[in-house]
């Protein structure tokens, strides 16, 4: 049976299934982060004192790593415009550039991580470290997430092309904004974190 | 027949696409000089409330390109538009609570300072 509405725009919404059903689980996501920063506020004005992050964490990695998220949003946008323009092969080197931005931003991540745990701070350290764990584990989750969905559409997933090209068209404008969802989260994970 | 995003390109499909690119350039430009300037304001060492408020000023202006642009929401259909002002009052009453319940809340009356000394063993 044939999926509705995954490349025909619906006529109540004006929108494609995908694209309506990305937005609303963006939604939820929005919240879910929500809930984590209120408890971040809520523990952080209700302590005695509080570290400022560049005092725990490494910012110059930090940076680097908001760098790479940032190039990654720009590779991903250019992988849709370039379907848009009904160039596969320039897709899958702007999409290659994204998955592989991703794997750098979870390599950075590692080494941050494993600094950490090698001088015994673990998230049980302190109330900081174990919202930053907390925080940026969930957000490295996504980040994972987002570069196997990514990964697809580079490899197997892209076999759709060939017989629907503007389908496979949308569904990679819908993992992008997934993906730039991500990148938002991490805009206001870094200065909430590390620079204030 | 088009996807949604698609159709509002069907015209000077190639140009339009060509102008998209050079905005998501721009913006990508726009947003490496901001992250350079919140790095560089939280060297000043500014009194917390005012780096705070920097500092969130500078990633709302950078989470409002990439969710403009990137996302495309500068020119989306508006029952998205709708899901989303419906999200972020919810997000933003989410944000209230933990600074409203601060100190127990404004709108909770607080015990006299004689009430509030409970006898010792009542700590227990």
């Amino acid at each position: 049976m044939e999926i509705p509405y995954t490349v025909e725009v619906r006529r109540d919404t004006g929108l494609t299934n995908g694209k309506i059903g990305i937005w609303l689980f963006l939604a939820s996501e929005v919240m879910l982060f929500g809930a984590l920063f209120a408890s971040y506020i809520l523990i952080r004005t209700g302590s005695q004192s509080w570290p400022r992050g560049d005092t725990v964490l490494d910012i110059k990695l930090a940076t680097f790593n908001t760098i790479v998220l940032i190039s990654s949003s720009v590779t991903m946008v250019m992988a849709w415009a370039s379907l848009m323009r009904r160039k596969l092969s320039t897709f899958r080197m702007y999409m290659g550039g994204t998955v592989l931005l991703g794997g750098v931003f979870l390599v950075v991540k590692y080494f941050e991580y494993s600094h950490h745990f090698r001088i015994g701070e673990g998230p049980s350290h302190s109330n900081f470290l174990a919202i930053y764990f907390t925080l940026t584990g969930l957000h490295m989750l996504h980040v994972f997430g987002g570069m196997c969905v990514n990964a697809y559409f580079w490899g197997p997933g892209a076999k759709l092309y060939e017989t629907n090209p503007v389908w496979f068209t949308n569904r990679v404008e819908n993992s992008g904004l997934f993906w730039h969802f991500v990148d938002l989260v991490w805009i206001f994970l870094f200065p909430t974190l590390y620079l204030l | 027949m088009m996807s949604d995003h698609a159709a509002d390109h069907s015209g000077d499909h190639a140009i339009d696409i060509d102008k998209h690119v050079r905005v998501y350039i721009t913006v990508f430009v726009t947003l490496m000089v901001l992250t350079i300037v919140t790095v560089a304001i939280s060297r000043l060492h500014l009194p917390v409330p005012i780096a705070v408020s920097i500092a969130l000023l500078v990633a709302v202006i950078k989470g409002s390109l990439v969710a403009g642009y990137f996302m495309h929401l500068i020119s989306e259909k508006k029952l998205i538009l709708a899901v989303l002002a419906l999200t972020v009052t919810f997000f933003a009453v989410l944000l209230a609570l933990p600074v409203l319940t601060h100190e127990n809340g404004f709108w909770i009356p607080q015990p006299h300072a004689a009430e509030q000394a409970a006898p010792e063993g009542e700590h227990k």
